[in-house]
């Protein structure tokens, strides 16, 4: 069975993000960059389904310019066969990297397409269930466990009051979420091995796609700052401030 | 303009998030009409006919949207999606599941979890874990947005609005439902609560979770939880309170031996008042805290129980 995972180039989850001081968007100069950690998640996913031996190949794919081989090398090292970079200097909106994912989708014809369920920087939640659409292809979003039987795959998801098992015809497609699995580190002789993998370059332009942009960032601010609070000395004095000062609790 | 609002239900009873987001309809302006889609749901009809403001509630009741599948449910909304301008779900896991087909489907973007609107098609979202937001103009026709539910104040009840029944009825016939397995919990939702204290790495194990039950249950609060303690598998996740897990915006947010990670704030900074407990004054939740305690939580939790 082969598998597709699409990734991201995203801020490290460690770094606080800084608004621009003309607001036009975030400041991301010489910020550390990492795999989308959702993303890291889905490639972790299908090496253990090819250690397991239900996936015979991984193949992940990432849209963006060259900066993003960094972390297609990544998901290489650990585990993952070949790589493949849609080429683009625009950053697109989630419903034009679904048509783009979904050309790969057809002239690769994996069974299993495994994505993270949301960036961490647009933090949109959209990217797996466009390319489900488009795709035709059933979705189980917010997985925290997934088993292959057979023609199907079953797909436990978090949803808010607890969990939920969808049966998916496959093909289909995964988003993942925390508790799915817990990624692995890359080891040295891996990362040297993964220089030597394939890694195909594909101009975006080329795949016959409308990308002209669907929404417009008309700017980017700081969220308004809580003001601070102060510090209480005991229980007492707690109880007493949040039933006559904050009036919250009686 | 006409606005649809897909319910969040659970085939017997509506979420209050919908009354929230019917407000954010309402504040884009227009007819606004609201989606049922379920199971021998005509009680949630009912209860979504009462919301102020709504013209019309359609309901599809049929065992294909037993569950809400997102390939059944995103099957049904494309099909009634040409009478109407904007089409929007609350960010709950239902709508976020199936909105962005719906949106592929209709070939447009989806604005997600806006928490205002600027006009109709201009909206406000956080980014970056709330650590930066975004003013977005939807440049499509037709607007898909999904609703952060906390951001808006819930329409009020006091409607009669006409109940229509649809009979469109779609099995993609490509996914099933295999089983839940909820949470059994008396007490309030978390999304709902207007009290919520919860348990960071801090607690050190799940079973130290229970010190948080009797105060609790003295406040009628949800139980949270902070990432931490959610990847160090003392809680389940759906108690997880933060930018991967639950928003929230309660009138008192606790939280206990929390350290105040961004992707934590992200989830409950926008709560009324905030309590932080913590044993190091350091913790940069004090610097969101309205009212900051530097304790050791296993005498103070003892001791806020025996004081309420």
């Amino acid at each position: 069975m082969k598998v597709l995972v699409p990734i991201k180039r995203v801020i490290d989850y460690n770094v606080k993000v800084r608004v621009k001081a003309d607001n036009s968007d975030v400041d991301l100069t010489n910020t550390k960059m990492a795999i989308n950690p959702f993303c890291e998640i889905a490639v972790e996913e299908a090496v253990r389904l090819k250690e397991a031996g239900t996936a015979t190949e991984i193949i992940v794919v990432s849209v963006g310019d060259k900066t993003c081989q960094e972390q297609l090398r990544t998901a290489l090292a650990l585990g993952a066969d070949r790589a493949i970079q849609i080429e683009t200097d625009e950053s697109l909106d989630a419903l034009n990297i679904a048509k783009l994912l979904q050309k790969i989708v057809e002239e690769e014809q994996p069974q299993l397409v495994i994505l993270g369920k949301q960036s961490i920087d647009s933090d949109n939640n959209q990217t797996g269930q466009m390319l489900a659409a488009l795709t035709g292809m059933a979705q189980g979003t917010f997985a925290s466990e997934v088993v292959v039987e057979g023609d199907k795959v079953n797909v436990t998801r978090e949803v808010d009051g607890g969990l939920q098992t969808v049966a998916l015809t496959l093909p289909a497609i995964v988003t993942t979420d925390l508790r799915l699995n817990e990624p692995r580190y890359a080891s040295l002789p891996n990362i040297m091995k993964a220089k030597r993998k394939p890694l195909d370059v594909k101009p975006a332009a080329d795949f016959g796609i409308n990308l002209t942009a669907r929404t417009s960032l008309l700017k980017v601010t700081p969220p308004a700052e809580r003001q601070a609070g102060i510090m209480v000395g005991s229980i007492d004095e707690l109880v007493e401030k949040l039933k006559t000062e904050a009036k919250v609790i009686s | 303009m006409s606005i649809l609002v897909y319910a969040e239900h659970d085939n017997k009873n509506l979420k209050t998030e919908t009354n929230k987001t019917v407000t954010a309809a309402l504040k884009i302006g227009g007819d606004v009409h609201v989606l049922v889609a379920g199971t021998n749901c005509q009680s949630v009809a009912e209860q979504a006919a009462k919301i102020t403001g709504v013209n019309k509630v359609l309901v599809a009741d049929n065992a294909a949207y037993e569950h809400q599948l997102a390939e059944n449910v995103s099957a049904l909304v494309l099909e009634i999606a040409a009478d109407y301008d904007t089409i929007m779900a609350t960010a709950l896991t239902t709508g976020k599941n199936f909105m962005p087909r719906v949106a592929a489907l209709l070939d447009v973007a989806q604005i997600s979890d806006i928490i205002d609107v600027e006009s109709a098609d201009t909206f406000v979202r956080p980014i970056y874990a709330g650590n930066a937001i975004a003013t977005v103009k939807s440049l499509d026709t037709k607007k898909v947005l999904t609703v952060r539910a906390t951001a808006f104040d819930a329409a009020g009840s006091d409607n009669s609005a006409e109940i229509v029944t649809l009979s469109n009825v779609t099995d993609a016939g490509i996914s099933s439902h295999v089983k839940d397995e909820l949470t059994v919990s008396a007490r309030p939702d978390l999304g709902a609560a207007s009290i919520v204290i919860s348990g960071g790495r801090g607690m050190q194990n799940g079973d130290n979770f229970k010190l948080l039950d009797g105060i609790a249950d003295k406040l009628g609060a949800a139980i949270g939880a902070s990432r931490a303690a959610v990847d160090a598998g003392f809680v389940p996740n759906d108690m997880q309170v933060g930018q991967t897990g639950k928003i929230v915006a309660p009138d008192l947010y606790i939280a206990v031996g929390i350290s105040g990670a961004i992707q934590h704030l992200a989830g409950m900074k926008d709560s009324k008042v905030i309590v932080a407990i913590n044993k190091d004054p350091e913790a940069p939740i004090f610097q969101v805290a309205d009212y900051g305690l530097e304790a050791d939580l296993f005498d103070a939790l003892p001791e806020l129980e025996a004081k309420l």
